[in-house]
């Protein structure tokens, strides 16, 4: 090559095409994707919650997404009733569908484990609720206190395996809120369309409530 | 390598006239008035070489360290410790100072070196390119300390805060941009070499897809498209674009022999820039996106095989019959060596795209190794090999030590060696059992903790690596410089004649 304007023409053209097809195209159909009836705005406190969750970096142990059930297990394994489709993150800024299963996915865990204190409890040791799990504690979301301290406000969460003399273990704002964030999710409300269909289109419309997606008629643990 | 002082003499070398096309200047040695040209081009990019140089060096063992911290965190998680000392915060420091802090600066560093000496002309604007190393330095410094704090933004590869970071790199990145471009047009050669059409080109695509991906627009399913289009684009249209190009400078200078095909370096370019851009889809494939999009992006990945089978050849058979030459460059075997990384982690990329691999592979150590063998194996190690080849022109003396380099070479490639191995397997049986629906979740954990405490050792072993090269480039800074000018690798030409074709 000889020519300067060549290069950086070529190099311009190259990305501005794919820019085109995987960023352009692509926002003029997304961006017409309409929540589902089934699926609530954030409230502020599970809001919150999200950014405890984005902060102390979840998302590279935990996905979020069920993929589609004809190549993969996902749904089989109990993370979904169907599939989720792009109608199912309209409220998701950023979204957090993540990378990696060292953990369960979590789109729909809110079904799994409505519990407020499973939860607790497995955010300040995993493994006094889940023996083999490598899950990080999270003991920085929790005050230790001493008994005659703790407010009348105040959520104590019962450890198991703390003597009577040590503190008592506080639950924080923070991962107050994160829990009720984790409760929301939920991602099982049925679609307008069949989910293949959505799939293919992949853009899921809202409008009358289906029957049932549930292809599979398998039910979530 | 075991010769002690004074075969390092030539260590760092090359063999040949540096010239725009090494290819017709080879085995000759340069006249007095290159030589000339060489000290004078050398000297204009010294210093920003130099701070991109050393900045990266300190990413890099910071790095290596958040990296060793977050892998013995992920068998044993009870090491936790306070917030900051999080897993998910310590990982995402380690991935963030790797590729914007060891990485890109290196590259910079690389870029900033290698286009002046290319077009035969002094580094333009060399302070504004300076200024903008530093100013990328320090705004990711600034970054891993949000990160610890836990104020990411959220995306994997785009953690850096939007107006406390991303607008410094932004402004960093586009003054040595401008600063080359500025040099480019100055050149005083009729024609671009292939490794300034790779340099050039990256330093066009990164600022357009880091701002695309940055851009707060997105939501939803997009955003993990927008974050799927960058985070695939910035290994492939900017560390992989960037090394390629400094292979296709190292390999035929150090030896002494031109590029085996203009045609086929044509060829590679033009369709690596087509056909990877088109890539990033792959990462969501069965998930929530529009299958055309996926398709798509399955299909461009496999549609890489030209590009990749391109390079490939061209440098393979730049090396093919002077292969003992490796022995007497460290340049060359960290140079060689990373350019066959990165045909075995195209392929495997390749491979991996396959839907059928993919939805097994996909959320699994796998893609971890997978990374790895793309930014270390493939890209680190071209960066260092760069390195030993820079260094002692700009600072015109020898590396110090040949035992240290030779530690340095073994303890990263066994490492890397170790590390990859370690995750593939894991994550092959963690995919094979997370697909078996028969198959209890505990099953995907247990069978990857031996594989992840080899990665702890693994780890070790490049810390202790990184460490090694770093004081060894302390050594070199520390040196003083021969009154003599440095004739470079005499020594080496006959052993390579005999060893060549
Ligand atoms: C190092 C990886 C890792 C990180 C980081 C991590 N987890 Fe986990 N998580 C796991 C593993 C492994 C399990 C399965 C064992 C268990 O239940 O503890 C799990 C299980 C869970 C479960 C139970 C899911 C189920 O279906 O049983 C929830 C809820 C959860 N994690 C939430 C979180 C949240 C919220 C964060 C961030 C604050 C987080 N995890 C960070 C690895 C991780």
């Amino acid at each position: 090559m000889k020519q300067t304007w060549l290069l950086v023409g070529g190099a311009l053209v190259v990305i501005g095409f794919a820019w085109m097809v995987l960023v352009g195209i692509p926002h003029t159909m997304l961006v017409r994707v309409e929540a589902p009836p089934g699926l609530e705005p954030y409230t502020e406190s599970q809001a919150r919650g999200r950014t405890v969750y984005i902060r102390n970096g979840c998302i590279y142990c935990h996905t979020q997404q069920v993929r589609d059930d004809a190549f993969t297990s996902d749904v089989a394994r109990g993370w979904g009733r169907r599939p989720t489709v792009p109608a199912d993150y309209v409220y998701d800024r950023p979204h957090l569908m993540g990378t990696m299963r060292t953990g369960p996915d979590l789109i729909n865990v809110g079904i799994r484990l409505p519990d407020p204190e499973w939860h607790l409890i497995h955010f300040y040791d995993p493994r006094a609720v889940v023996e083999w799990s490598i899950m990080p504690p999270y003991r920085f979301l929790f005050d230790e206190v001493p008994e005659e301290e703790v407010g009348p406000d105040d959520r104590v969460v019962a450890i198991p395996g703390r003597g009577p003399d040590e503190p008592v273990v506080v639950a924080t704002p923070d991962v107050l809120a994160l829990v009720d964030y984790l409760r929301s999710l939920n991602r099982s409300y049925p679609l307008a369309q069949p989910a293949g269909a959505a799939e293919d289109a992949g853009i899921a419309e809202p409008g009358e409530p289906a029957e049932v997606d549930d292809r599979s008629g398998r039910t979530m643990p | 390598m075991s010769g002690g002082e004074a075969r390092a003499v030539g260590v760092g070398s090359a063999l040949t006239a540096p010239a725009p096309r090494p290819a017709e200047e080879a085995s000759r040695l340069p006249t007095s008035e290159e030589r000339e040209l060489r000290l004078r081009v050398d000297r204009s990019s010294r210093r920003p070489v130099l701070v991109a140089f050393g900045c990266s060096l300190v990413a890099l063992l910071l790095g290596s360290v958040f990296g060793l911290t977050a892998s013995v965190q992920m068998h044993s998680p009870e090491l936790a410790g306070p917030g900051w000392l999080t897993f998910g915060r310590v990982r995402t420091a380690h991935l963030n100072a790797m590729v914007y802090g060891w990485a890109s600066l290196a590259m910079l560093g690389v870029s900033l070196w290698m286009i002046p000496r290319l077009v035969h002309q002094e580094l333009k604007w060399a302070r504004l390119a300076e200024f903008g190393v530093w100013i990328w330095a320090l705004a990711l410094g600034y970054q891993l300390v949000r990160i610890l704090g836990g104020i990411p933004s959220g995306m994997e590869w785009l953690e850096i805060g939007l107006y406390t970071g991303d607008t410094f790199l932004t402004v960093g990145g586009g003054m040595v941009g401008v600063a080359l471009l500025r040099t480019l047009l100055a050149r005083a050669v009729p024609h671009l070499y292939v490794s300034v059409w790779y340099i050039m080109a990256a330093l066009i695509w990164f600022p357009i897809i880091f701002i695309t991906g940055n851009w707060p627009a997105w939501a939803g399913a997009e955003s993990a498209a927008v974050n799927w289009f960058y985070a695939h684009n910035a290994l492939g249209l900017w560390l992989t674009a960037i090394n390629v190009g400094a292979a296709y400078y190292l390999i035929p200078k150090v030896l002494g022999r031109p590029v085996y095909s203009y045609q086929l370096s044509l060829v590679g370019f033009w369709t690596l820039g087509f056909f990877y851009s088109l890539n990033g889809m792959h990462h969501v494939i069965g998930g929530p996106m529009p299958t055309w999009m996926i398709t798509t992006s399955i299909t461009a990945s496999v549609l890489m095989v030209i590009p990749v089978a391109a390079v490939a050849i061209n440098h393979h058979m730049t090396v093919v019959g002077r292969f003992a030459a490796l022995r007497y460059s460290p340049t060359l075997r960290f140079v060689v060596l990373g350019a066959m990384a990165y045909t075995a982690v195209s392929l495997q990329g390749i491979f991996t795209a396959l839907r059928e691999v993919n939805r097994i592979t996909h959320f699994t150590q796998w893609t971890v190794g997978h990374a790895h063998v793309g930014v270390y194996a493939f890209a680190t190690l071209i960066l260092f090999g760069s390195i030993y080849y820079i260094l002692p022109r700009v600072l015109r003396r020898e590396w110090p030590s040949a035992r240290l380099i030779s530690w340095h070479f073994w303890l990263v490639l066994l490492g890397i060696a170790l590390y990859v191995t370690a995750l593939t397997v894991a994550g092959v049986f963690q995919g094979l059992y997370l697909m078996d629906p028969a198959v209890p979740f505990r099953a995907s954990v247990d069978v990857t903790l031996a594989g992840l405490q080899a990665r702890s050792v693994a780890a070790v072993m490049l810390t202790a690596g990184h460490v090694v090269f770093a004081w060894h480039v302390w050594r070199l800074w520390r040196r003083p410089t021969p009154e003599r000018e440095l004739a470079p690798f005499h020594a080496l030409r006959p052993v390579v004649r005999e060893a060549g074709s």
